[in-house]
């Protein structure tokens, strides 16, 4: 029971996390939160790990949240949420309840690829029915900007800040989204809020497979990116125009890019806006911008090269 | 009508739990408690109960996953031990804070390092102020009686806390005792059916768990949970009460033993009272007025009621399982000095620290430190108010 995804559907139904939160305006990740619940047309109850989101959507005795809601700790909000789904289950076959209901656990990069890393392993393993969304900003913002995993390499952050012997961030990000495929999973997606059609038809689709789905979703943070607060949208279009966050899903295995940038980006333009990559623009960290897009241009062919041949191999994707 | 059994501990234990047949239970794997969630799971798989399982990758995750079905609205239960515990410790908060009433067996066993699985207090007393109620349990029966009654005491509409119950690491998890089962329906009746308020479940009741608080309020939360504390103790007897009635058992807050004239006398927990009241029998019948006082409630710890059936005595003598480190005395002997404390006239007391790791207490031990606490009440003078027994110099 798909709904339409024009704007003039979308703009009939209830926004179901509320204006009057305290996230920073500009701030990329209540817009991604509202993509993903306007796209569901189910009954929906959310898991929140600690961070930004968390902290500013529920504030006592106030909650931004119109929707059934539990915060637990920073790294359990997987593990949070399969255990409202069981009891779920547990209901359900008891015949106390029996209405349709989704779950999903939001949680940001830290509490997703670094902290809540096995609470998450272990509730896609166990193969729970629930959506996980990583709201990628690509740093601990809500302490202070502090280095993750999934901080891109060169970064200024505030953990390894950028000093006169060493240039930011010296390691490279995590692929937390091919980790998940590696779970076997029958859904992993990778989404922009800059593509928004994009996002809700990969939330839709989420919805109408069984089992544990898990979407990483960019984030931009004006605070921890050092970015205009009105970039949010930009920025996470040039993420995805330089190919730095490609949009693309693997289902049941096989993996399709859903956007093709028309003419790829060169990695400064996603750089360039923001504070946190300045100092990268300076004569001796040349090697770091190359080294960037040398990166991405491998990953790149890397993901075409997946979903070419899985295409050739006579799978189509809808 | 009852039935007479010869089981281990977590044979009981996991009965007890089949009787009350939760809606959802988290397992994970850890000595001595394991086998007590395998006996568990095999009820699932042969579906004697309708409890979803939730075999989770870790205690951390196994707590996590029970404060959230327990929000979502049900009864949840798991169980551990030791080092399971330990990784549990910062979402034993959240449970509590949340006052959901999560129901949890404690194997009691020593903490590493150096690793040992064995039977001491160190996890469940690291654990004492984690805002859980504490039901510790001497024995295969008190166990299972008390894994029955801590559903009424956690659902009860003025507590709605988590109550853990702990028992002692091979000695009862893995001893066999005979002990008396109820029949299913007695304690099914007995607990009657749950309903967790503002579960997550009801959608047309948007709720939000564990939102931020921040100074204006978080110590008026605080305050409330002291307070809900502070009804336990009398739903705790008012539970025992209607255990009496089904059981034919009787539970207080604590046990005494031939302490009513008791000069002087042993404070001690789980299994190792069995062995000391043996003893106690022993120098009554030598004529020499021993008694001895065993915790139940341990959290909260009942002061008052506690202080006032000790202070007639001349000399106590607490044994502790578990060491605070630094130079101060054992958990329990601390909560005994502060009961104590507000009297005028009251005994003296000394610490012994006993058992660690799955030491030996043996009715010799029990023996020694009485002869010690006879001298202590006869002379008045202390040799030494914190020891270590039964261990090499
Ligand atoms: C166990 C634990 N360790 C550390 C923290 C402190 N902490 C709270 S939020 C946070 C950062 C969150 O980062 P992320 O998950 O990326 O979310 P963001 O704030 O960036 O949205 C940290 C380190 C905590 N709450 N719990
Ligand atoms: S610091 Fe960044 S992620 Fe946090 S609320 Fe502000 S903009 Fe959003
Ligand atoms: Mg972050």
């Amino acid at each position: 029971m798909r709904k339409l995804l024009t704007l003039k559907e979308l703009s009939k139904k209830e926004i179901l996390l509320s204006s009057g939160h305290r996230l920073c305006s500009g701030c990329g990740a209540p817009t991604v939160v509202k993509m993903v619940l306007l796209a569901s047309d189910y009954p929906v109850i959310a898991s929140n790990a600690t961070g930004c989101l968390e902290v500013s959507s529920c504030i006592s005795d106030y909650t931004a949240w119109k929707i059934p809601w539990i915060h637990n700790a920073f790294e359990n909000a997987a593990a949070t949420i399969s255990g409202v789904e069981t009891m779920y289950r547990s209901l359900k076959k008891q015949g106390k309840i029996d209405k349709e209901i989704k779950f999903i656990a939001f949680g940001g990069d830290g509490g997703t690829y670094d902290i809540g890393l096995q609470s998450l392993s272990g509730a896609m393993e166990r193969g729970h029915d629930m959506l996980y969304i990583c709201y990628d900003n690509e740093a601990y913002m809500n302490t202070g900007i502090q280095r993750s995993s999934a901080t891109p390499y060169g970064a200024d952050t505030t953990t390894r800040p950028a000093g006169s012997v060493i240039p930011g961030k010296t390691e490279q990000r995590k692929n937390l989204t091919r980790i998940m495929a590696a779970h076997n999973i029958p859904y992993v997606a990778q989404a922009s809020p800059s593509h928004w059609m994009d996002l809700m038809k990969k939330v839709q689709k989420a919805w109408e497979i069984k089992g544990p789905k898990f979407m990483n979703i960019i984030s931009p943070c004006n605070r921890g990116w050092r970015s205009r607060t009105d970039d949010a949208i930009l920025l996470s279009r040039l993420a995805v125009e330089t190919c730095h966050w490609p949009l693309y899903e693997i289902e049941n295995g096989v993996t399709r890019i859903t956007f093709k940038p028309k003419e790829k980006k060169p990695i400064v333009d996603f750089l360039k806006p923001q504070g946190r990559f300045k100092h990268l623009f300076s004569f001796e960290n040349e090697w770091i911008l190359k080294k960037l897009q040398e990166d991405i241009d491998r990953e790149w062919k890397r993901l075409q090269k997946e979903s070419s041949s899985e295409k050739e191999g006579g799978s189509s994707p809808s | 009508m009852a039935k007479i059994v010869a089981i281990t501990g977590n044979e009981a234990v996991a009965h007890a739990l089949r009787q009350v047949d939760p809606d959802v239970c988290a397992a994970y794997p850890i000595t001595p408690q394991t086998d007590m969630m395998q006996r568990f799971s095999s009820f699932v798989s042969d579906g004697l109960v309708k409890t979803e399982l939730i075999l989770v990758e870790s205690e951390h995750s196994a707590m996590s996953s029970c404060v959230g079905a327990s929000a979502a609205g049900g009864r949840v239960i798991t169980a551990t031990s030791s080092q399971g515990l330990a990784l549990m410790w910062e979402i034993l908060f959240i449970a509590s804070g949340t006052r959901l009433p999560i129901i949890m067996p404690v194997v009691n066993r020593a903490l590493s390092a150096p690793l040992n699985i064995h039977g001491d207090h160190s996890d469940a007393m690291g654990a004492r102020d984690t805002g859980w109620i504490q039901l510790w349990s001497e024995n295969a029966q008190e166990a299972y009686d008390n894994t029955i009654q801590a559903f009424r005491i956690a659902e009860h509409m003025d507590i709605r806390l988590p109550v853990m119950i702990c028992l002692d690491g091979f000695i009862i998890s893995h001893s066999i005792e005979r002990m008396e089962y109820l029949e299913d329906e007695e304690v099914r009746n007995f607990v009657g059916e749950f309903k967790q308020l503002n579960p997550l479940l009801d959608l047309g009741h948007p709720v939000s768990y564990g939102p931020l608080i921040l100074p204006d309020y978080y110590m008026e939360y605080r305050k409330a949970q002291d307070e809900v504390a502070s009804k336990v103790s009398s739903v705790v007897l008012e539970v025992a009460e209607d255990f009496e009635k089904l059981s034919g058992r009787k539970y207080g807050l604590f046990e005494t033993y031939r302490l009513e004239d008791a000069e002087i006398g042993l404070v001690i927990v789980n299994s190792a009272a069995g062995t000391s009241k043996d003893v106690v029998d022993e120098f009554r019948d030598r004529g020499i007025k021993a008694g001895l006082l065993k915790p139940r409630l341990y959290r909260p710890f009942p002061y008052k009621e506690t202080g006032e059936a000790l202070k007639h005595l001349k000399a106590v003598c607490v044994l502790d399982r578990a060491d605070a480190f630094g130079g101060s005395f054992g958990p329990v002997y601390l909560d005994i000095a502060t009961s104590l404390y507000q009297y005028k006239k009251k005994p003296i007391l000394i610490n012994k620290i006993y058992g660690l790791g799955g030491r030996d207490y043996l009715p010799e031990h029990a023996e020694l430190v009485l002869n010690e606490l006879a001298e202590i009440a006869k002379t008045g003078t202390v040799k030494s108010y914190k020891e270590y027994i039964s261990v090499r110099e």
